[in-house]
């Protein structure tokens, strides 16, 4: 089998309509995610067990199943109890859902890690609850655990091919679909390699430069 | 004779099997100023953590200005206090912490003029003159823009006085505020308290190991040891003469180890 440049320039646009696709689902993912993951984290704070010890659960549960099988679920079986939703949706919900179980620990640690004083320096200053979390835990707590959330999306974004098992058309899925159109694999599966090793580098540099930006603790 | 600002009424508070605080029962008279001296573990940081409500009682009763601390009533009954009532009862209070505490992502005027902006709803024009204001008084106005990072020790804890400061509370506590600084920059900071203690007639409690200041600065020394009060009364009293030999084994220890008195 013989690497065919023009087989590459005529599927070239359909591989391309599915980056588009996979960038999108990993970025909405990641925003669900990094907002997941917050919800998590503060909820399994609550000084009401009937809040954390559910939550805490729920998160150990989604941690320890595959993604793959969560979208199944998502997308195969909600529709039975009357929730049907657009593949990229349903995606997107997986890959938010699973990955903020472990944005969750992220925020967990990254809040653990601000000194007991500031709580209290807070609460010296008579803030209320909310106003501690916006105002002094939360600005200090973030920029530290940045690098490590970039991290979870850029190992989320390796992950999407799995969407092709609920008929996403994002780039994995495109590329089988002309692969097994034109009984070719070669072209199309190398180029979802290169496609996404690129990425991959690309976001591989934002992280060092994240790293070097909000890496350091306490500045 | 007026009432007291601060009654505390046999209070107890252990960490674990350790008891630091044993039925302690003391009163503060409003603006006074009150040193809080004794050996480690004694329970005096706890009796300003309590009253700043960092820490819970276990049992007994602690009243400032006539209102209780911890609890309130609820037609004839006391039932623990809520967070409605606390953060009523919090705003009486100010304190200053050993290790500052200041919020390092915010500026120096931000520190001073967030909680003022946050918790009473003052407008940012006035919370800002307000906290130049205060700034100057501790000497660290032309700071007003620079982050916590950048300051030395006695700058950042002259900035967390301002900070309390701008709450305006009735009654002050300082937890062995000089106790982390250089030597050198302690005066830079008790200065500072000397003047506070001078130009505003606040109740002020200050635990110290700093036996000249504390000497000078307090209208009565409590000198705590296992969690209860084992001598009090008028610093000369208790620095030159001290009756209890609890007490003088302390001073003894203190002044071996380089302090002035």
């Amino acid at each position: 089998m013989e690497w065919d440049w023009d087989f590459v320039r005529q599927i070239m646009p359909t591989l391309l309509e599915g980056v588009k696709i996979t960038i999108l689902a990993t970025i909405l993912g990641s925003v669900l995610a990094a907002v997941v993951g917050l919800v998590i984290a503060l909820l399994r704070r609550s000084p009401n067990r009937l809040v954390s010890r559910p939550v805490a659960f729920i998160a150990e549960f989604i941690r320890g199943t595959p993604l793959l099988v969560q979208l199944y679920f998502i997308f195969y079986i909600l529709p039975d109890f009357g929730i049907l939703l657009p593949p990229l949706l349903a995606g997107v919900i997986g890959l938010g859902l699973h990955y903020g179980t472990y944005t969750a620990e992220v925020y967990r640690a990254g809040i653990d890690n601000v000194p007991r004083g500031q709580w209290e320096a807070a609460k010296a200053c008579n803030l209320d609850a909310r106003q501690t979390w916006m105002h002094i835990i939360l600005p200090q707590a973030i920029p530290p655990m940045i690098p490590a959330l970039a991290n979870y999306f850029i190992a989320m974004f390796k992950e999407t091919p799995l969407l092709s098992a609920i008929t996403v058309l994002e780039l994995m899925n495109q590329a089988k679909s002309v692969a097994n159109t034109y009984y070719r694999y070669i072209e199309p599966m190398t180029l979802v390699g290169v496609f996404f090793l690129v990425i991959s580098l690309f976001s591989v540099v934002l992280l060092r430069w994240l790293e070097r930006r909000y890496g350091r603790v306490g500045e | 004779m007026a009432e007291p600002i601060v009654r505390i009424d046999s209070i107890s508070k252990s960490f674990g099997a350790f008891k630091v605080l044993d039925g302690l029962s003391m009163q503060v008279m409003p603006g006074e100023k009150l040193a809080l001296i004794g050996p480690s573990g004694s329970g005096k940081t706890t009796i300003l953590r309590i009253l700043m409500t960092l820490e819970r009682i276990d049992s007994g009763h602690i009243e400032v200005e006539g209102e209780q601390l911890y609890h309130m009533s609820r037609g004839q009954a006391l039932v623990p206090a809520d967070e409605r009532h606390l953060t009523k009862m919090r705003q009486k209070i100010g304190m200053v912490f050993q290790l500052f505490n200041l919020f390092p992502h915010k500026c120096v005027l931000d520190n001073v003029t967030l909680a003022p902006m946050l918790t009473k709803g003052v407008p940012k024009a006035e919370a800002h003159k307000r906290a130049m204001e205060l700034l100057d008084m501790v000497g660290m106005a032309d700071k007003a823009r620079a982050m916590p990072a950048q300051l030395s020790g006695g700058q950042k804890q002259r900035v967390a006085i301002a900070r309390a400061l701008a709450l305006s509370p009735k009654i002050m506590l300082f937890d062995e505020v000089t106790s982390a600084l250089d030597p050198e920059l302690v005066e830079e900071v008790l200065n500072v308290m000397r003047r506070l203690a001078e130009e505003t007639d606040m109740t002020m409690l200050l635990v110290t190991h700093e036996m000249g200041f504390a000497h000078d600065f307090a209208d009565r020394v409590l000198f705590f040891d296992r969690g209860r009060i084992v001598e009090e009364g008028k610093p000369e009293d208790i620095f030159r003469n001290p009756k209890q030999e609890r007490t003088q084994s302390f001073l003894k220890k203190i002044i071996a180890a380089g302090h002035r008195v």
